[in-house]
């Protein structure tokens, strides 16, 4: 099944790039070379423009990793999920999905190398993992790419949704593993 | 995003005072700075790499091939969006790299689709509805085959890296779920407000 999945996502992106232009060439008579030139042109501006909202967000980010204000707010938290029965190990890497994936993924990796990939705390972490995503840092890079300012209710509907994934993978986790 | 912002370094210097990690919290902006350029500077070549492809799509017709096809799934989630409109074709190669699992080629789309948005939107700075369900929609993660997760697994010597995948499909579905529900009622709860506000405007500017 892994080395199914894995054959599946090289071989894809290559069949694309060939496939789309052949057919426009073949079927559509297109240029097929100066469309794509001129479809490419705005990548780099793209790319400079989303850097001030990059910036903002990951340097805020990156302080409050630093300072392990993250272990407080787990500390805080930690009564409160335990009573609902969710496994406190799973919180850190949960709550720092929206902020950073690189952070998140090492640290479900730590989950793993102590309880087990296969351990039902290392299900939860992996499906809470894939049901998530890093909220803060698509913000930035779509609503920056537009240089849209005010975001107005996005980001409290994001989060909502960040949590109802975790709450989700964690009744799903129960009811199959 | 204001009060987000000011909390997370607020949070982060005064928690810094009380556990003396000023000097790591100092370093840590310059060196998240750096990183966040890089990220911006990695994004280019896949950005150029897949606008190039997505307008040679576009040309032969491929991209309003697939809006169409998910044109019912639209008028739901994006009802002032006309039917024809652009954006509807890059939203539909967005979720179609992310559900994949392409995340690199799922960003340039999802950005060409916010520029399409925009030129629906009559206010530039102050998010449209249609962006703020997109965006939501995001944090679902929409991917149904979580590759990243599935490889760190192996890596760590599970037996069955996929057995977490029929979870995770379900998991996303709900999520997103609750995204579309969340999105709306944010809409319809800020348009409410807006009527009471100047209600005579806006049903003027209705009627006009």
């Amino acid at each position: 099944m892994k080395d199914l999945i894995n054959a599946a996502s090289s071989w894809i992106v290559p069949l694309l790039i060939l496939a789309v232009p052949l057919y426009a060439y073949a079927a559509r008579r297109i240029r097929v070379y100066e469309s794509f030139i001129e479809g490419a042109k705005e990548g780099f501006e793209i790319g400079v423009r989303i850097m001030p909202y990059l910036v903002a967000i990951l340097v805020a980010i990156g302080m409050f990793r630093a300072s392990g204000a993250m272990d407080w707010l787990v500390w805080m938290l930690t009564p409160v999920v335990s009573w609902a029965g969710f496994p406190a190990e799973a919180l850190p890497s949960s709550l720092m999905r929206s902020l950073s994936g690189s952070a998140a993924f090492a640290m479900s990796s730590e989950i793993f190398k102590i309880h087990g990939p296969d351990s039902f705390i290392g299900r939860l972490v992996s499906v809470i993992q894939g049901s998530t995503e890093t909220t803060f840092y698509i913000m930035a890079v779509y609503f920056g790419a537009i240089a849209v300012r005010k975001t107005r209710y996005t980001l409290a509907a994001s989060l909502v949704t960040d949590l109802s994934g975790i709450v989700a993978a964690y009744v799903i986790c129960r009811l199959l593993f | 995003m204001n009060i987000v912002w000011l909390l997370l370094i607020g949070a982060a210097v005064i928690t810094a005072i009380f556990n003396g990690r000023m000097a790591e919290v100092s370093n840590a902006t310059f060196s998240s700075a750096g990183t966040a350029i890089e990220l911006a500077i990695g994004l280019v070549g896949g950005m150029t790499l897949f606008l190039g492809l997505m307008r040679v799509a576009q040309d032969a017709g491929l991209v309003q091939l697939l809006a169409r096809a998910l044109r019912p799934v639209f008028r739901v989630l994006f009802p002032e969006v006309p039917r024809d409109h652009p954006a509807l074709g890059a939203i539909a190669m967005n979720f179609g790299a992310n559900m994949l699992g392409l995340g690199d080629a799922a960003t340039p789309f999802g950005i060409k689709a916010m520029e399409d948005l925009q030129k629906l939107n009559p206010d530039k700075e102050t998010a449209s509805d249609a962006m703020c369900m997109f965006v939501t929609l995001h944090s679902s993660s929409l991917q149904l085959i979580p590759v990243m997760v599935i490889s760190l697994r192996a890596a760590a010597g599970s037996k069955n890296p996929s057995e977490i995948i029929v979870a995770t499909i379900f998991a996303t579905l709900a999520s997103m779920a609750v995204a579309i529900v969340t999105s709306r009622f944010f809409a319809r709860l800020q348009r409410r407000k807006v009527l009471t506000a100047g209600s005579t405007d806006v049903v003027g500017g209705g009627r006009a």
